[in-house]
């Protein structure tokens, strides 16, 4: 007896039963179930949940890959360690020493974030009897990749929690949830723990640790990995090129550095149709327009370089993008088709409002000088008022015609 | 006088096991089988009982609520079963020949000098009214409305769909006959839609003929509406199905209900997929015994596979049905079918499925339902196959809630289930669109009327 027949066996003793849940998000993961239609259309398109769920993962591995590396890569440039490196291929970015600080460093963000979100999904799945849903998959492989690599996990998993449950089962799972799980659980480490989620110590492998042995007494160097944004928005030249902000050789959160790896995820994204170009091209093009609007301000005089937003509004508009988790934000979580705009349309304007609204956010907030993830939430919440005005628009074109035809 | 219509969204579907251009002749039907369920919201009051003898063209039953809807029997013989369920609803009326083929007259109409009045009483009395559907709704047409106009579409579309032209050559004078006749029936005009190159359809007087362009759904009498002129709240179309109108037509000339169709047996379960002469409600036995079947595990469907009902090896053909599909079951497990590239299924998407690569190959796609029932996620796909000016994800969802109000305002006046067809195949959560659709339909009927 095959395997195949051996799981149909147990799925026949599950039926009906509590664990069924549980049991059957197992089996569908290995076996397409067996269930054919009845009613309605008698043949259906090859792809699942499941399968768009995976494209979009697919689309986020060499994002995590990179980081990876990145990780090993900063903590030993900050050490003094290696050399930097000079080029997309260079040995001192792609080496076995690098790729283990990652290993170690975020592979256990993975597996908290993933232990702990589908933990809580069957949890609540086994509860409320119904199927265990995909949208955890893309939100598990999100967590990691948007936070400090050095977070504590405990922090983590707390996030974790915190953001499936309010961030999604109250409103009854996937497909029903106001707001991105992923951004809302890094809403919540930011606000709850934010000396580790900000400032220049906690990018880089390493930083935070050392800066408690220095006050402990030890005579050693601090490690500091200011993020690009960070340096500007306290006026300072910031001490990467474009060309390493661009490649990703620069901290900051684990997935969001490689400008390139994002821009390729986003072209298979679009291609395979999964991710929406309306919303990729829309929160880019807000974003430089806002960022026209501030170089504007800068050009007409009306601030001079003694403003402390001197650093953030004199970038020349389209550097924009290769800083921060802008292009991250607008590929892999502004897409989101739950939390998004629902209309092609609408589409259009909330992505468009995202990428305006965080580069004002970048600017004018000091503390803090990323506002991608507030400015989706914001939009998240907006986006089903959007949707309201413009299918209004269709609404109105059917009275018009009832009217023109009473008349 | 013509006019073009463009249809730029949809999908056509190509399926392997088109019916060969040859009509066969099927042997005559032993039994024949109708089900009430065909004629939506009607409910069935019995003419006659069980055991009891009657012609072709005399009534089997009427409508509860309007008795002058009828519905009557494509064969002479005896009443021999009726097939109940929950609540003593009746699913099946069987009929067994006697052979004699005695059949009701109701005598020659002469449809340019009738008045509308006469051909309404003649189309109720023969039992062809419920050949006549409308919009709103989706049902059988009230008699008591006059319709704004009367839509036909001269081509299907649909998977497997028979060629109308190849079914319906030689019925011209009957189609002509029933245009002629429905033409005093509306205040407006009769609109049929053409393909290019469509023959029989091209030639008709007393109506406004359309070249409509593009995939499938053009073929849908919605969609043709929905280009050449949307229900507006207040308003009733009629549609007749074109393999209807023939039947109708030869009913107004020779006073006979004659339910004899030329039907496609089709999919890539047959031998030998053909065009088979036979009549409304006979035995789908007779017709595979013609096309023969390549396996056992299949699924018998009278219609297409995007609209049509499951019936069993032993059912019967819908009595508006010109199609009976023959596809494999798909109820067996796919390792890691979820993640591997896939050749061999129809996808809208490019995400690991290859389809795109190649958009005329015909597959033969069976009925796994390719993953599980999911809650509405993805956005925007829809769209891209439904060429109505609606927006389908928020009137289902309006449809869910029974938001009355927001059902009316997005454009329930204009669809049928059967538009959602494509939307309900191409959709990842695998949600019942057409059944959504239907029952916020029914909800309008009840609470709106």
């Amino acid at each position: 007896m095959g395997l195949k027949e051996k799981l149909h066996k147990l799925k026949k003793k599950y039926e009906g039963k509590k664990m069924a849940p549980a049991f059957n998000a197992l089996h569908t993961f290995l076996y397409l179930p067996n269930e054919t239609t009845h009613g309605g259309t008698h043949v259906k398109v090859a792809d699942d949940l499941k399968r768009t769920m995976n494209t979009v993962i697919m689309a986020l591995v060499p994002c995590l890959i990179f980081g990876m590396f990145n990780a090993g890569y900063q903590h030993y440039l900050a050490l003094g360690e290696i050399q930097a490196a000079e080029s997309f291929f260079s040995a001192n970015f792609w080496s076995w020493d690098n790729l283990w600080v990652g290993l170690i460093t975020i592979l256990p963000l993975v597996i908290v974030s993933y232990g702990v979100g589908l933990a809580i999904e069957f949890l609540f799945a086994v509860i409320k009897g119904h199927e265990v849903e995909e949208g955890y998959l893309v939100t598990g492989m999100l967590v990691p990749l948007i936070v400090p690599v050095d977070i504590p996990l405990w922090m983590l998993a707390v996030a974790v929690a915190f953001g499936v449950v309010i961030g999604k089962e109250v409103f009854g799972g996937t497909g029903m949830n106001i707001l991105n799980p992923a951004l809302t659980i890094r809403a919540f480490l930011f606000f709850a723990y934010p000396t580790w989620m900000s400032g220049d110590k906690v990018w880089v492998h390493g930083a935070v640790e050392r800066t408690k042995e220095i006050a402990a007494g030890a005579k050693l160097d601090a490690i500091s990995g200011e993020t690009i944004l960070g340096s500007l928005a306290q006026n300072m030249e910031p001490a990467y090129s474009l060309w390493d902000s661009f490649i990703g050789f620069i901290p900051g959160s684990v997935g969001e550095t490689s400008k390139l790896l994002i821009i390729l995820g986003a072209l298979f994204l679009i291609f395979t149709k999964i991710g929406s170009w309306r919303i990729m091209l829309s929160t880019v093009l807000g974003a430089l327009v806002m960022g026209l609007i501030f170089n504007g301000v800068v050009d007409a005089g009306w601030i001079d370089n003694t403003s402390k937003f001197y650093g953030l509004m004199s970038l020349p508009f389209w550097e924009h993008l290769l800083v921060g988790g802008l292009l991250f934000g607008a590929v892999y979580m502004a897409t989101d088709p739950v939390t998004a705009s629902q209309t092609n349309k609408g589409k259009w304007i909330y992505g468009f409002l995202i990428g305006f609204i965080s580069i004002l956010i970048r600017v004018f907030n000091p503390a803090y000088p990323e506002g991608v993830f507030l400015a989706i939430l914001l939009m998240n919440v907006f986006a089903p008022t959007i949707d309201h005005y413009v299918v209004q628009g269709n609404i109105k074109k059917r009275k018009k015609r009832l009217k023109l035809k009473t008349a | 006088m013509s006019k073009d219509i463009r249809v730029s969204k949809g999908l056509d579907l190509r399926l392997k096991g088109e019916a060969e251009k040859v009509i066969v002749d099927a042997a005559q039907p032993k039994t024949v089988a109708i089900r009430p369920a065909d004629f939506h919201l009607i409910t069935p009051k019995m003419a006659i009982k069980e055991g009891e003898k009657l012609k072709k063209g005399e009534t089997v039953f009427y409508h509860r609520d309007n008795p002058e809807i009828k519905v009557v029997s494509p064969i002479s013989g005896t009443l021999t079963k009726i097939e109940r369920g929950a609540r003593r609803k009746i699913l099946s009326i069987t009929i067994e020949t006697d052979g004699a083929n005695e059949t009701a007259d109701f005598g020659t109409l002469d449809v340019q000098s009738a008045s509308p009045e006469q051909i309404k009483q003649r189309l109720l009395e023969s039992g062809c009214w419920v050949f006549v559907e409308q919009r709103p709704y989706a049902v059988v047409a009230s008699p008591g409305k006059t319709p704004r106009d009367i839509f036909i579409s001269g081509f299907d579309t649909n998977p497997l769909a028979v060629d109308l032209d190849f079914a319906l050559r030689g019925k011209e004078k009957e189609i002509q006959a029933a245009l002629t006749a429905f033409a005093k029936l509306t205040t407006g005009a009769i609109h049929v839609g053409v393909r290019e190159g469509n023959s029989v359809f091209n030639n008709f007087s007393e109506v406004v003929t359309h070249q409509v362009k593009g995939p499938h759904p053009a073929g849908n009498v919605g969609t043709q509406i929905a280009k050449i002129g949307p229900v507006n709240k207040g308003e009733v179309v009629w549609t007749v199905k074109a393999q209807n109108l023939a039947i109708i037509g030869e009913m107004l000339l020779t006073g006979k209900f004659n339910p004899e169709r030329i039907v496609a047996v089709a999919g890539s379960s047959l031998e030998t997929p053909k065009y088979i002469r036979t009549q409304i409600g006979a035995e789908v036995s007779s017709l595979l015994s013609v096309t023969g079947l390549k396996e056992d595990n299949v699924r018998v469907i009278s219609g297409n596979v995007l609209t049509g009902d499951k019936i069993s090896k032993d059912g019967h053909l819908g009595y508006n049905d010109n199609l009976i599909s023959v596809i494999p079951e798909g109820d067996d497990y796919e390792f890691f079918g979820w993640n591997k590239p896939i050749f061999d299924k129809v996808s809208t998407s490019r995400a690991m499925t290859f389809s795109w690569l190649n958009p005329k190959k015909k597959y033969e796609l069976n009925t796994n339902t390719n993953g599980e029932h999911r809650a509405f996620v993805m956005t925007g796909s829809y769209e891209e196959v439904f060429p109505l000016d609606i927006y389908p994800l928020q009137i289902l969802k309006a449809c869910k809630v029974k938001d009355l109000d927001q059902m009316e305002a997005l454009g329930m006046y204009e669809v049928a289930p059967e538009d959602f067809a494509l939307t309900e195949f191409i959709c990842v959560s695998k949600q019942p669109h057409q059944k959504i659709i239907r029952d916020g339909l029914d909800l309008m009927y009840k609470e709106i009327g």
